[in-house]
């Protein structure tokens, strides 16, 4: 008898994406999405079922169908998404604390996956180069997504310990990226002129889409239970990452910061919180070696090569394309050689 | 983004005024641009002095060093001619436009270090410090180890001239990692020159990292007791910190190369703290020296003092466990031993230096 997997969060991009991977794995019977809202895209041959994780009914669902492997990719990453910071946190921890209540009473339940960030580890100048998972935070983040996050895997640790059986793999991601996925990062980027706090260039690091949801997959079908961090090899610097991206980079004081932040999430133009704006001046860097050792993951894209697909699949860099950079260039060149006066 | 890039160097002569910024270059420092994403020196072999061939457009790809060059149509193919010269530079422009460079975990940028930060330095170096290198050879060519030298100057010049020592003068022009406080990664602008120049936060973990990554890294342990003693302390060397370093030594089983640095302690003489300064700016000093602040800008001038760098005699780790690192007698008395070495070589230096500026 192959698994019976619950996916919470289906009605995003990543969630819907995941239950359709699972319902093309042979090893899995029946995949059931679960989300407050009808999903948009495509969950293949998964069954939706409409049911808010915030009130008890999920237990139910779990036990109707006998369900042993718990996806949790329901943690909300901005308030936009949610409509509005309060029923953002609602979902996120009190969500996340009633599907763990019915977990902890689904006898069947044999494996829990959860999604988390590395934005649990803060952003600050005291921040050894890379986090691996054994490094407390030195600089916990105090506001939105991160602070639920790490909340989240407080209960999620609760949980482990008191179901001993249940094999609990917690999975901190480093920024998604790819050709669709949608994230603050993302609109970020694409913005027509590109701020960053001056004085400051981030350290980032970023997942491809397709590499996250294999390494999802992986922790879903094999037995790896554990914490581990979940990134593409190597770092952009943010300066790097926009001039990857052919944008014009505006540099901000830092005090004008915040003030700039507000404004630009009320005119909606991006999301810059707190911890956000954290992360962009100082950047961080996840170690990656108990990926690779004990999960038994070799994401497919370096951070460089996540983003570029990014980058292409939304024609960012038109304007200051590499093709246009090297005709200049060689321009530059002929002008200079041929008819410059080295003789 | 494991390529390795050939940086553009012009290999002798120095570069006079090229047409761009990019290659103001006066040593033959080649560097390994050959970082790869974990940031690990390869054998260090990538060190190829070699002339910059035409990279022609759409180059992303071709960007490893190819042994055939592809000379301009319409130019013969020289040594390092002037047409390699702007091909070079404008190469280099382009890579640095678009983004294309590679930039380790840490956040080092050795493409920006050798090329565009160390270039302001490198006039410091040769004509106003006029800096003597000793026992480069104590310096090992490939592998990690642990460079622990005194520190002086009121503002870390002598890290950026030790560094230097190691980029321009050893055979294999090893880069330095530095760690630094971490007040210099809270301030702007100096945090971020401070991680593309390779130098990260001194914290175990990271001095570790660096280390088994086969990196040559380099420790102040005086830290900031060390640049901000007044003028009359010169050549004492201060407490040595927690001794953190030699654990991360005993750790990663590299040697601790002791070094002396003579000369710096001259440069800005501090005379006098204004504590009052210090502490509402959140500074751990604010010097007072004989032109500074009276002169204004000139009072940043420092005196041309005579320098000396002597890589002393590495104090091998090797032979102890692994479980050296978690004794702390041991370490304090590696410390000990480290701190008395540099303090015997700066005196011997002392004596053997003729005067302060000569």
């Amino acid at each position: 008898m192959g698994q019976v997997v619950l996916v919470t969060g289906v009605s995003r991009h990543l969630g819907g994406r995941m239950a359709q991977m699972l319902t093309r794995d042979p090893q899995v019977d029946r995949v059931i999405g679960v989300d407050v809202v009808p999903p948009r895209g495509d969950i293949g041959r998964a069954e939706f079922v409409r049911a808010d994780i915030r009130n008890p009914i999920i237990a139910k669902v779990i036990n109707a169908a006998d369900v042993d492997t718990v996806v949790h990719m329901g943690v909300i990453a901005t308030p936009i998404q949610a409509g509005g910071r309060m029923s953002m946190k609602e979902i996120n921890v009190i969500g996340t604390m009633q599907l763990l209540a019915a977990c902890q009473k689904a006898p069947t339940l044999e494996r829990l996956i959860v999604k988390s960030t590395s934005s649990v580890y803060g952003a600050g100048p005291r921040d050894p180069a890379m986090f691996t998972e054994a490094v407390e935070p030195r600089h916990a983040p105090i506001s939105g997504w991160a602070k639920d996050s790490g909340e989240v895997e407080g209960y999620v640790r609760g949980f482990a310990r008191r179901r001993p059986d249940v094999a609990v793999t917690t999975l901190r991601f480093a920024n998604f990226i790819g050709p669709q996925v949608e994230t603050a990062m993302t609109g970020y980027f694409s913005l027509p002129v590109v701020p960053f706090v001056m004085g400051y260039d981030a350290r980032l690091q970023f997942i491809h889409e397709d590499d996250g949801l294999r390494a999802i997959h992986e922790a879903t079908v094999n037995d790896r239970p554990g914490l581990y961090n979940i990134a593409g090899d190597g770092i952009l610097m943010l300066s790097q990452a926009i001039r990857l991206a052919g944008r014009p980079p505006v540099p901000l004081p830092l005090p004008l910061v915040p003030l700039t932040g507000r404004g630009m999430i009320k005119t909606g133009l991006a999301d810059f919180s707190p911890e956000q704006v954290r992360f962009l001046t100082y950047g961080r860097g996840i170690d990656t070696t108990r990926m690779r050792e004990r999960l038994g993951f070799e994401p497919e894209y370096t951070t460089k090569e996540a983003f570029m697909s990014f980058v292409e699949a939304r024609g960012l860099n038109k304007i200051l394309s590499p093709q246009r950079a090297a005709a200049a260039e060689q321009v530059l060149a002929s002008v200079l050689t041929s008819g410059g006066s080295h003789d | 983004m494991t390529d390795a890039r050939i940086i553009p160097i012009s290999g002798e002569a120095p570069a006079s005024t090229t047409s761009s910024p990019g290659t103001s270059r006066g040593q033959t420092a080649a560097s390994s641009g050959s970082e790869n994403n974990s940031g690990r020196v390869a054998g260090g072999a990538a060190a190829r002095p070699r002339a910059r061939t035409r990279t022609r457009a759409k180059a992303e790809e071709t960007e490893a060093p190819d042994p055939q060059p592809a000379p301009l149509p319409g130019s013969d193919y020289e040594k390092p001619s002037w047409d390699d010269k702007v091909a070079g530079a404008l190469s280099f422009l382009r890579r640095r436009v678009t983004g294309d460079y590679p930039v380790d975990n840490f956040g080092f940028d050795p493409e920006l270090l050798d090329q565009i930060l160390m270039a302001p330095f490198r006039p410091l170096y040769d004509k106003w410090f006029r800096v003597e290198t000793r026992g480069l050879e104590n310096v090992p060519d490939v592998g990690g180890a642990l460079v622990v030298a005194n520190h002086s100057g009121t503002i870390p010049l002598d890290a950026v001239m030790t560094q230097l020592a190691l980029l321009d003068h050893h055979p294999e022009h090893r880069h330095l990692r530095m760690l630094g406080a971490d007040l210099v990664f809270q301030s702007p602008f100096i945090g971020e020159l401070a991680r593309k120049s390779g130098s990260t936060l001194a914290c175990a973990p990271d001095a570790k990292r660096l280390l088994q990554q086969g990196e040559l890294v380099g420790v102040w342990p005086e830290g900031f007791k060390g640049i901000g003693k007044p003028f009359s302390e010169r050549y004492k060397l201060q407490r040595f910190g927690r001794g953190g370093f030699v654990a991360a030594a005993l750790e990663a089983r590299v040697p601790i190369i002791p070094t002396a640095i003579v000369g710096a302690e001259e440069i800005y003489p501090i005379v006098g703290d204004a504590k009052a300064l210090a502490r509402l700016f959140g500074l751990p000093y604010v010097p007072i020296t004989p032109t500074f602040p009276w002169l204004g800008p000139l009072g940043l001038v420092p005196m041309p003092s005579k320098w000396i760098i002597m890589f002393g005699e590495p104090i091998h780790t090797e032979e102890f466990g692994p479980e050296a690192a978690e004794d702390p007698m041991l370490v304090f008395n590696l410390t000990d031993q480290v701190r008395e070495t540099i303090q015997q070589q700066l005196y011997r230096l002392l004596v053997q230096r003729r005067s302060v500026f000569l």
